[in-house]
């Protein structure tokens, strides 16, 4: 397990504890088998304390990496670990299909749900045939599609928001990336059911808010949304992408700062040292978190609930609504 | 005049300018040159000639006009009242990049002589009673922030209590990043904002104009029950640049313009500005004229 993980460059005293962990544990590197069990158990609380340490403080820069971990659990391990029967439904019914955005029934702990969310990938193949999780105008009207869906049978909305941002290439503009974007928006904001999203990696701007203009907003710990990405920010305000640090500082685009914002509603702790050093109980506390907002939500009608989200919206940012 | 070679002209007035600028600018309170480039084919233009064509160059160039001259362009008689926009929280970020967001602020408010990028303003087109909103290109950009969507939400409550249309003339490079989040959120504020005109079966037009791009297309922009667009406007979500370095290959031209917007089934018509009160008030006065709004 060890061997096979990213490290990021703040994790450097972490790797190379755990770089010398990974050689006491090779028997034929010692003959002493004694020695080593009782310094790998210090060592391994070392490199334990220092993770821990690390995490508590990260800077929004460092969350961005983070947020972008390519270990970090995605999309499809949130399915795996939270919706049972899911069937997934493919295409917009307009042109194509979008593997970037994902959706699908099922069932969660119980409830029959629809849900959708960005896929990165994990590999170069699902990368590339997820297209790192840029959506292109068929993955919106996917979304619109989907939410169409449960609207018709009354079923409550999960989303899960992963993504650099909406795929800016040529052709998704000649198909009306825009008019996706703004559409698959406004269908979250009219939606009659329960709708919860959850960002589980990088909020990217319009491609982000197109899957999360929810009932609540959820953000894991070190998850970041932001209208622009740091180092966009920095090339266009600086001249300068290397500047991403600043612009990632200056954004306010931590889960810290967007809940002192109201921009989301709820933070889910991670496990210490990130989403990405144990995806399963990550998976299992954002179900928790989403099944205790569901059952609130269930409790008010179609109306209340367009009221409730439309209040939410218009709230963020108004004199007197808790800027930081 | 747009007969003679405007070089040689321009080079008669460089001889003297520094004298008649000065003059010129202390008579008609104008800062800049009298002369104006053509910003598609380079010509030089002469201003006055240019603001009786609506700030519409001989060779068709719709250049970026403000909110004073929208209003007095697209009103009959020009005739019109501003409303105000709502007060919003200045810098809620603290944000500083270079500069302090809110010396930005300032410096574009004594620029524009405005609060922010929106301008709301009432009265008649063909007859019908509306409402106006106007993004200023020259405030930051145009750019969409809590100012700005708060404008358009006061401009859509505006209509709705006049039981009138909104018509929104477009122009941003996007949301305001010195806004962060906060900015991305006007995305959704505003599109709340369209479903109580919706609700209340009030048209809501949208008069795209050169440049629309960004979170602004990609939110209210494109949520029109008629989208309409100078010709040549620049209207896309992405970047030029952004685009290009993503796919490797260079964009074609008239990419991303009205026209080629038109072609792909984005927007209903293109409208020299001359001509946009005319269509304005057929569409208007035909749309109002239907059993849901008439009643």
């Amino acid at each position: 397990m060890i061997d096979q993980r990213h490290y990021l460059d703040f994790e450097r005293p972490v790797a190379d504890l755990e770089a010398r962990i990974e050689e006491l544990s090779d028997p034929l590197a010692t003959d002493d088998l004694e020695a080593p069990a009782v310094e790998m158990k210090a060592l391994r609380q070392a490199a334990q304390e220092i993770r821990a340490r690390i995490y508590r403080r990260l800077d929004p820069w460092q969350k961005t990496q983070v947020a972008r971990h390519p270990d970090r659990p995605h999309f499809s391990q949130y399915v795996a670990g939270l919706i049972e029967d899911f069937v997934e439904l493919r295409g917009d019914r307009k042109f194509a299909d979008d593997q970037a955005i994902i959706g699908g029934l099922g069932r969660f702990r119980g409830q029959g749900v629809v849900v959708m969310g960005h896929e990165k990938g994990d590999d170069t193949a699902s990368r590339v045939e997820h297209n790192f999780g840029m959506a292109r105008p068929e993955g919106y009207r996917k979304s619109v599609r989907l939410m169409d869906l449960a609207e018709q049978f009354g079923l409550p909305v999960l989303s899960f928001v992963d993504t650099a941002g909406a795929y800016p290439g040529l052709d998704a503009e000649e198909r009306g990336q825009s008019e996706a974007i703004a559409r698959s928006t406004e269908r979250g904001l009219t939606l009659r059911t329960p709708f919860i999203a959850t960002i589980t990696g990088e909020g990217g701007s319009g491609g982000a808010i197109a899957l999360a203009a929810a009932n609540k907003v959820l953000i894991l710990e070190h998850s970041i949304y932001s209208v622009i990405s740091p180092e966009g920010c920095a090339s266009i305000l600086w001249r300068d992408s290397a500047r991403a640090k600043d612009a990632a500082e200056a954004m306010k685009i931590t889960a810290q700062d967007l809940l002192k914002l109201k921009v989301v509603d709820r933070i889910v702790p991670e496990p210490v040292g990130g989403a990405h050093s144990d995806p399963a109980a990550t998976v299992k506390a954002v179900g928790d978190a989403i099944e205790e907002e569901l059952k609130a939500l269930t409790l008010l009608s179609s109306d209340q609930l367009v009221e409730q989200r439309a209040a939410r919206f218009y709230a963020i940012g108004r004199a007197g609504s808790g800027a930081i | 005049m747009a007969e003679q070679d405007p070089k040689r002209k321009l080079s008669w007035l460089a001889k003297i300018a520094p004298g008649v600028r000065k003059m010129v600018s202390r008579h008609t309170g104008f800062a800049g040159n009298l002369w104006l480039k053509d910003p598609n084919t380079g010509e030089m233009v002469y201003q006055p000639d240019l603001e009786q064509a609506l700030w519409v160059t001989p060779s068709g160039s719709h250049m970026r006009i403000g909110p004073a001259q929208r209003f007095a362009y697209t009103f009959d008689e020009g005739l019109h009242e501003r409303l105000p926009a709502p007060e919003s929280p200045d810098d809620p970020l603290k944000f500083t990049d270079d500069k302090p967001y809110r010396e930005r602020l300032t410096a574009a408010r004594k620029a524009t002589g405005a609060n922010d990028a929106v301008a709301i303003a009432t009265g008649r087109i063909g007859g019908t009673q509306t409402v106006v909103l106007v993004q200023n290109f020259a405030f930051m950009g145009g750019s969409l922030g809590t100012a700005a969507g708060e404008g358009f939400i006061a401009a859509a409550e505006a209509a709705v209590a006049r039981r009138a249309p909104l018509v929104v003339f477009t122009a941003a490079g996007g949301a305001r990043m010195q806004e962060g989040a906060l900015s991305l959120m006007q995305m959704a504020r505003t599109t709340l904002a369209i479903q109580t005109l919706k609700k209340a079966h009030l048209p809501y037009i949208v008069v795209l104009t050169d440049p629309t791009t960004g979170g602004v297309t990609a939110s209210y922009a494109m949520l029109g029950d008629i989208h309409l667009a100078e010709p040549g406007a620049l209207i896309g979500f992405a970047g030029r640049r952004v685009i290009e370095q993503t796919i490797r290959q260079t964009l074609p031209p008239g990419f991303q313009r009205s026209e080629f917007l038109l072609e792909k089934g984005m927007i209903d018509k293109v409208v020299h500005r001359k001509d946009l009160p005319a269509v304005l008030a057929s569409i208007l006065g035909v749309l109002t004229a239907g059993r849901a709004t008439a009643a």
